[in-house]
């Protein structure tokens, strides 16, 4: 399965250069908008859609994500029961180029252990920062800033927000969770190297991870004023066995009363977090 | 348009202006007259032709919210350099060598006299000046060295409770009465829980913390103005032109702030402020904004490396209107990001310890304090 998807990638890189990027900018380039500068003008707000957000990889719809073994088959875990459908989790068919993440061994036992640990492990449960890529598809809106001299996005999940520079900083003086980025045009699409990441964010609800040590290069390709296609080159050689992307269109939130919603969450996660050491705590004999 | 000027107060700008002119002559002796005529003709600008305020900017500063009894509302040359230099001394003796043979501290700490410093237990070895980037300079506007950030009421303080504001203020006491103040994370301070920085850099209005990290970058569109506060990575997104305003109960923790230019001034409203958000924390005029509030802030770029940032405050909590000015400098260096709830070690071991503490004050088995 992995070894056909390599030998198709070449394949699949030219069919989607052709038919995604080439083909609608010389059909719409006189519709993305510019700035100043000339440059393509992405102020506004996105969002992807789709099932990223869930598990990146090609999946079935699943019961939940956390389960636990039942008499015939597993059954949602006690956590998320009273849920029901609400915490299912639905298909999706994948926005990894070949289908599957190349995992070294090791790697792929920490993704099938974190799978299993989600409730513990998922910074999200936590309302913790979602690092890079996984901001971009969280189900959330962000909104771009553009100007001609610098660029920003603000996402509404978590309050978090990327100040992407247009000057190398050089290597970036101290972990974050949001990485530091440095962005510039090659051509229309605007490209930005993301590193200097803390390791600890995650790429989906079902345990991918990129590890302490990875780059992330995406790069930004209006299609025209309303469509952005993204992709995120992932490197990591001691998580993976070579680089791979993500790939995935973004859509403009063209409701002219559209504007971000604020999401910050911390205060949400209080009693999941701190609520056992209340004075009184509201839950008996639940651990966290 | 936004009109926040009342006949009352531009009676209290012409004042400012005598005052001025007579400190002009004190403290600007080295200054061209014609300095900031001459800077805003050559101001950088953006395409659309507005005045560019972007970058990195930081609004730290010596200079408290609340004029400090004793002082008129400018300082002299004489009485800042002895204030820089006090704070120079101090961050010089916290970066000695700590002496190995010393004993404990007092329970408390050893009290340094910095009021924010000790809160932070500075005292205790909590942070040290490794941490700290208070501001040293006093906040100089217009030429001006400030004593206070607050410039109206004319005293530099906080003005009186309306009857409004002392029936909301006595009404949040008997709330509070309900708990003490280690039962719950939600009484513990927006600060404590990572949800607002400590202070109100996020604000409005945004006003310094005198503690680290006063940093802010602003990026300009013709439609928006986003201004990210390092503090707690809080991210204002202004929206440029005639407001439609949230409806009443949507209120984020930093408002609803719509723009526009009046000149080469970028003009700011926030209304819809969230009832739990905490205004000019750091100070002694620390309050909680009523549903009703108003704020009103002036951007102006006066030259290369300074915006001048006013604000006033409109809520009828008080018995006047809050206004002020504070310098935003230009910051030569980046940002940190400010993962504040990823790394709240404290808030978790505070409820712990007061558990901690009540389990000893029932004799159960917990090893005594020492």
């Amino acid at each position: 399965m992995r070894r056909s998807g390599e030998l198709l990638l070449p394949v699949t890189l030219l069919a989607l250069t052709a038919s995604l990027v080439a083909a609608p900018l010389s059909a719409q380039s006189g519709a993305v908008p510019r700035t100043a500068a000339g440059h393509p003008d992405m102020n506004g707000i996105w969002q992807a859609l789709g099932n990223a957000h869930w598990d990146i990889e090609p999946h079935t719809a699943r019961p939940a994500l956390a389960m636990q073994p039942g008499p015939v088959i597993p059954v949602p875990a006690d956590e998320v029961l009273s849920l029901g459908a609400v915490a299912s989790v639905p298909s999706g068919y994948g926005v990894v180029e070949g289908g599957e993440i190349p995992y070294t061994p090791e790697a792929l036992a920490t993704r099938d252990e974190n799978r299993a640990e989600w409730l513990e492990r998922d910074p999200e449960i936590k309302c913790y920062l979602p690092g890079v890529p996984r901001a971009t598809y969280m189900p959330f809106p962000f909104q771009i800033f553009q100007s001609d001299q610098r660029v920003a996005i603000a996402y509404e999940y978590a309050a978090a927000v990327r100040d992407i520079y247009l000057e190398d900083p050089g290597e970036a003086q101290v972990d974050s969770w949001m990485g530091q980025s440095f962005g510039r045009w090659e051509g229309d699409t605007f490209v930005v190297r993301v590193d200097g990441f803390n390791g600890e964010s995650w790429l989906d609800r079902a345990g991918n991870f990129t590890g302490y040590g990875t780059t992330i290069t995406e790069r930004y390709t209006m299609l025209g004023p309303d469509h952005i296609m993204y992709e995120a080159e992932v490197q990591n050689p001691e998580t993976f066995t070579r680089p791979w992307t993500i790939r995935m269109p973004l859509y403009r939130n063209i409701d002219p009363n559209a504007r971000l919603g604020q999401f910050k969450c911390v205060e949400f996660v209080e009693e999941l977090l701190y609520g056992e050491f209340r004075k009184h705590p509201i839950r008996r004999g639940g651990g966290r | 348009m936004i009109d926040d000027r009342s006949p009352r107060v531009i009676g209290a700008s012409a004042r400012a202006v005598v005052t001025l002119f007579a400190a002009a002559a004190l403290v600007m002796a080295a200054a061209p007259e014609y300095a900031f005529a001459q800077a805003r003709a050559s101001l950088p600008r953006l395409a659309d032709g507005t005045p560019d305020l972007q970058g990195n900017w930081s609004n730290g500063t010596m200079t408290p919210i609340v004029r400090p009894a004793g002082v008129g509302p400018v300082l002299t040359p004489e009485q800042v350099e002895a204030l820089e230099q006090g704070r120079q001394d101090f961050i010089s003796e916290d970066y000695l060598d700590s002496d190995p043979d010393r004993g404990a501290p007092p329970a408390g700490g050893e009290l340094t006299g910095d009021p924010i410093f000790d809160a932070a237990t500075g005292g205790t070895g909590g942070y040290n000046q490794f941490f700290v980037d208070a501001g040293d300079n006093i906040a100089v506007y217009n030429g001006e060295y400030r004593s206070s950030l607050i410039v109206h009421p004319a005293d530099g303080r906080r003005p009186a409770y309306s009857a409004f504001g002392e029936e909301r203020l006595a009404e949040r006491l008997a709330f509070n009465r309900q708990f003490n103040e280690y039962d719950n994370p939600e009484n513990r301070p927006l600060a404590e829980r990572c949800i607002m920085s400590f202070g109100s850099n996020g604000g409005p209005p945004m006003l310094p913390n005198y503690f680290y990290n006063n940093n802010y970058t602003i990026v300009q569109t013709p439609d928006h103005i986003m201004i990210m506060t390092e503090m707690v990575h809080d991210t204002r997104i202004i929206r440029m032109g005639e407001p439609r305003r949230l409806p009443e109960h949507i209120r984020p923790w930093m408002g609803d702030s719509w723009g526009h230019w009046s000149g080469d001034t970028l003009v700011i409203e926030t209304t819809n402020l969230h009832p739990e958000q905490v205004l000019m924390g750091m100070s002694n005029a620390t309050f909680y904004p009523s549903e009703k509030i108003r704020v009103i802030e002036r951007l102006t770029r006066v030259d290369e490396s300074t915006i001048n940032y006013e604000f006033t405050i409109q809520d009828p909590i008080f018995t006047d209107e809050i206004r002020g000015e504070v310098p935003f400098n230009r910051l030569d260096g980046l940002l940190y990001e400010y993962a504040c709830h990823e790394g709240n070690y404290a808030l978790e071991n505070v409820l712990r310890g007061a558990r901690a503490e009540e389990a000893r004050e029932r004799n159960e088995n917990v090893p005594e304090r020492r």
